[in-house]
């Protein structure tokens, strides 16, 4: 497998400008002539469609929903990071970029963390352009607020809804593009396979969800826009949609999967009750700006929250970390809520949760200034709790949020498939082992405004227009694969729905694979994980048929892909024999509990290489340089 | 807690529909309504029977794309609240509990309780957007926008797009949804250029796609989870007036 990062040389800050002269360009009477397919219609992938439509090419969009505007991307609540220094707190692309290099555990390229920081500033103004009404000050400027890893307020947010904010505005310039005549658009449409010719992508396989017809689309570039693998944990912040099979049958066409033990869990989500439930919800980060993260400093203590005196709570956020406090990134955050609650510090009896309490921002700010903050946060929490914040203390626990693996890219965002880019949370680029809040937001719209829009024109201008042919034995070929396997799901005919496998894969996954990590516990999952996925081939249920919208189909196949992957992503947990950001294996461990990186034998990203279905897959390396932000450990004191 | 649960089957838009009823369901006052649903539908799929199909996806209310009639209501008994919000400790023990779909012309039904919504990105395709080409923007603190104006064009781009405006006025109307498009930009300095041409195009394909007339019942307010206003609509038809007056017609 050829890993060439294509990382411009010479100084850092004029990389990507450089890099953007020297790629090649398509003549703009030309672009037409070029088909782009794009998958995904969240952040990356909407608004990828509109600004590819808006230079000439040639698109066409699928998104498995009803509608574009429902991608996940949608339900991300807190803020989106810029270095714009509107606050005039010392901000900059620099600050941006080494903050972002140092929360994501020194595990991404520098080069396109700068990348991502220099071109911030573009997408808020950008977004401004198109009418997302972000928070404003009286005078009529934007406002910040601050998120974790970070010493000084660069977020900027609409509310608790900033995903949905973004989101429209990207969803509604791809309206403009599909009005014009220049998108067009398949909604209820799933990708199932990706059609390599002579090693390069020309096209993919979906499948319509509403009439159930397989069908071919041949292209000059296929974009997977097709977000995280989140829900391999079954219980996570993500929708029950979100799947791994566009990037999963992409690997198994050629393109590297990288650093998928890279997950994040998010120390702000309302804990799990019960045994039905079928996912959990996200408190954002931003509430971290003004509530207090504690528990009681005697174990066992389950005196109501408002009879526990301040002298015996423990802030341990605070006490921990005095320099960030309450707002240390994700990963440092989740892990200290674990330990206390494996200490016996749980507030939820018999289960596992900690206090975020807004006390003291209501009796400083009061009750309208924070309702202003976080009003709608505070009523989806009461919505599914049942209980005010404004009365009682939340309670909240970690979950799976984000994943900072994927698909490895190159610099251009292309995979190890020529033709084949990968931007948004399905790529691996940009967050190394932990993502900072409010990165998200930014990478997906970076990659689909201001970075694919350029990078493919080097890939198209290589390419001669309207090669691809749907004819081609590569097409036939995935399109029987595609048919045979659901055909094989269908005829199963077992006794389990494909939820119910799904729920004790994401069991397994959890415990063995989730916030902390030991060499035996994974073992242990790679032993189970093959059994489990004999059991489901024998046992699953999928009835009606293939030939018409079939919801169970859609579940199973996707539980299926799924059952795989999730062998890859411990074994890479296994391999990676040190702790970084969001993968914490337990034998390695400063004396505080705290993650201890090997620089030396693992400063760099794993990608793994598909080798058959009875192979083990193999382990590759790209190697990271860090000339910018020196090697350190990690410290938030 | 126990519910007889009384669920809308119909297998695709021309079939005959008909309640079928799950009696004497154990569920949890802590289970999502959706998630009394996807226990059902383990249990039809290990029988090797078809579960009921409805939309959904991140069950926080914020996608949008699930929405049903329960008990009458749209998206349920609870206000502000998605269908996905809906909590089990909002029947009583032994309660029967009807779903069916949300019931207008241009939302065909596709089967159970999934109906579909494309008309809605449509009326956005009409117009709903600014013309804004990617990298030409000027610096976001250019023009500053009033904290007042501001929250009032973000309270209308809440908006998820879910329909339940629809199921629940007795026209079909989707004047709601169509004018919380309308005011978010139209109250923005960047919407001004394509306000009035906006509103004229917006309005027109709301009433092709077969969308009744608003006739000011408020049930749509009523039922909406993101809380729009209906004053939003007082504003379309100003803008609207102030349009046809102008001799503003439908871009072709």
């Amino acid at each position: 497998m050829k890993l060439d990062s294509r990382v411009p040389g010479g100084p850092i800050e004029t990389s990507w400008d450089r890099h953007r002269l020297n790629i090649r360009v398509v003549n703009p009477a030309n672009k037409r002539k070029y088909h782009v397919l794009v998958v995904g219609t969240g952040l990356a992938g909407a608004s990828a469609s509109a600004t590819l439509a808006q230079l000439g090419y040639r698109v066409s969009t699928f998104c498995f929903q009803d509608s574009p505007r429902r991608a996940h991307s949608i339900a991300a609540q807190g803020g989106i990071n810029a270095a714009k220094n509107y606050q005039n707190d010392g901000d900059s692309i620099w600050r941006l970029f080494k903050d972002t290099v140092k929360g994501g555990d020194y595990r991404a390229r520098e080069h396109n963390v700068w990348r991502l920081a220099q071109v911030s500033v573009d997408i808020i103004d950008q977004c401004v352009a198109q009418g997302v009404p972000f928070a404003r000050e009286y005078g009529g400027l934007l406002s910040n607020r601050s998120f974790g890893g970070a010493l000084v307020s660069r977020t900027f947010y609409a509310q608790g809804q900033t995903g949905q904010q973004l989101l429209i505005g990207a969803y509604q310039a791809l309206a403009e593009q599909i009005h014009r005549g220049a998108v067009k658009m398949y909604p209820r449409t799933e990708l199932l396979d990706v059609a390599v010719v002579d090693g390069k992508a020309r096209g993919i396989i979906v499948r319509d969800l509403m009439t159930g017809a397989i069908t071919r689309h041949a292209a000059d570039a296929v974009v997977l826009a097709t977000g995280g693998y989140g829900n391999v944990f079954y219980l996570s912040t993500n929708a029950k949609g979100c799947n791994v099979t566009a990037t999963w049958r992409a690997y198994k066409r050629g393109a590297g999967f990288a650093n998928p033990c890279f997950t994040q869990i998010h120390p702000t989500c309302i804990p799990v009750r019960g045994e039905h439930q079928s996912k959990l919800t996200l408190m954002s980060e931003s509430l971290r700006n003004d509530g207090r993260v504690w528990v009681p400093k005697r174990a066992g203590d389950h005196r109501p929250p408002g009879q526990i005196p301040d002298d015996e709570r423990d802030y341990f956020l605070e006490r921990m970390y005095p320099t960030f406090g309450n707002l240390v990134p994700r990963d440092i955050a989740s892990r200290a809520a674990k330990r206390m609650c494996d200490s016996g510090h749980s507030v939820v009896p018999g289960g596992a949760g900690v206090y975020l309490d807004f006390r003291d921002a209501i009796q400083r700010l009061g009750r309208d200034a924070v309702a202003d903050r976080y009003g709608n946060l505070f009523a989806m929490y009461e919505q599914i709790v049942g209980e005010s914040p404004f009365e009682v203390p939340m309670k909240i626990y970690p979950a799976s949020h984000y994943t900072m693996g994927g698909l490895w890219v190159d610099y251009n965002l292309m995979s190890t498939v020529p033709g084949l880019f990968v931007i948004g949370e399905a790529n691996f680029s940009d967050h190394g082992a932990n993502r900072l809040g409010a990165s998200a937001l930014m990478q997906g719209l970076a990659d689909g405004y201001f970075v694919l829009p350029y990078t493919i024109g080097d890939y198209l201008a290589g390419e001669k227009a309207g090669f691809a042919d749907a004819q081609h034995a590569a097409f036939a070929d995935a399109e029987r694969e595609v048919i045979g396997r659901n055909e094989r799901l269908l005829a199963v005919k077992g006794k389990t729905s494909a939820d119910a496998f799904h729920r004790r894969l994401g069991r397994i996954v959890w415990d063995k694979c989730g916030m902390s990590r030991t060499r035996e516990g994974l073992r242990e999952a790679l032993d189970e994980l093959p059994k489990l996925r004999e059991e489901f081939w024998s046992d699953v249920s999928v009835p009606g048929s293939g030939a018409s919208l079939n919801q169970a189909l859609e579940r199973a196949g996707r539980v299926a892909d799924f059952l795989e992957f999730a062998e890859v992503l411990c074994r890479d947990a296994l391999e990676r024999e040190e702790s970084c950001g969001g993968h914490f294996r337990e034998e390695h461990q400063t004396e505080e509990g705290e993650a201890r990186r090997d620089d030396e034998r693992f400063a760099h990203g794993a990608i793994w290489e598909y080798q058959g279905p009875d192979k083990p897959p193999v382990r590759h390396t790209e190697p990271l340089k860090f000339e910018h932000v020196p090697l350190t450990q990690r410290s938030y004191k | 807690m126990k519910i007889d649960l009384r669920v809308w089957r119909q297998a695709g838009p021309d079939a005959p529909g008909a309640f079928e009823t799950f009696a004497g369901l154990e569920v949890s006052p802590d289970q999502s309504f959706l998630e009394v649903l996807d226990e059902v539908n383990s249990h039809l799929e290990a029988q090797g029977r078809e579960p009921v199909v409805f939309d959904h996806d991140c069950r926080e209310g914020i996608c949008g794309s699930c929405g049903a009639v329960v008990n009458g209501d749209a998206h349920g008994p609870v206000k502000r609240a998605t269908l996905c919000q809906l909590h089990m400790r909002s029947f009583k023990d032994g309660e029967t509990v009807s779903v069916e779909p949300f019931r207008a012309k241009a939302f065909p039904l596709v089967r159970d309780l999934m109906v579909d919504r494309a008309a809605f990105d449509r009326i956005i395709q009409a117009g709903g957007y600014v013309t804004a080409r990617t990298g030409s923007a000027p610096d976001a603190n250019a023009v500053p926008i009033g904290k007042p104006t501001a929250d009032r064009a973000f309270d209308a781009a809440q908006c998820i797009g879910c329909g339940a405006c629809v199921a629940a006025c007795p026209n079909a109307s989707a004047m709601l949804f169509t004018s919380a498009k309308v005011t978010h930009l139209a109250l923005l300095p960047q919407g001004q250029p394509q306000r009035y041409q906006r509103v004229v195009d917006m309005v027109g394909r709301h009433d092709d796609e077969g969308f009744g007339s608003c006739t000011n019942h408020g049930e749509c307010e009523a039922a909406c989870p993101k809380g729009i206003s209906l004053d939003n609509i007082a504003r379309l038809n100003r803008d609207l007036i102030v349009a046809t007056l102008g001799g503003r017609q439908r871009a072709p």
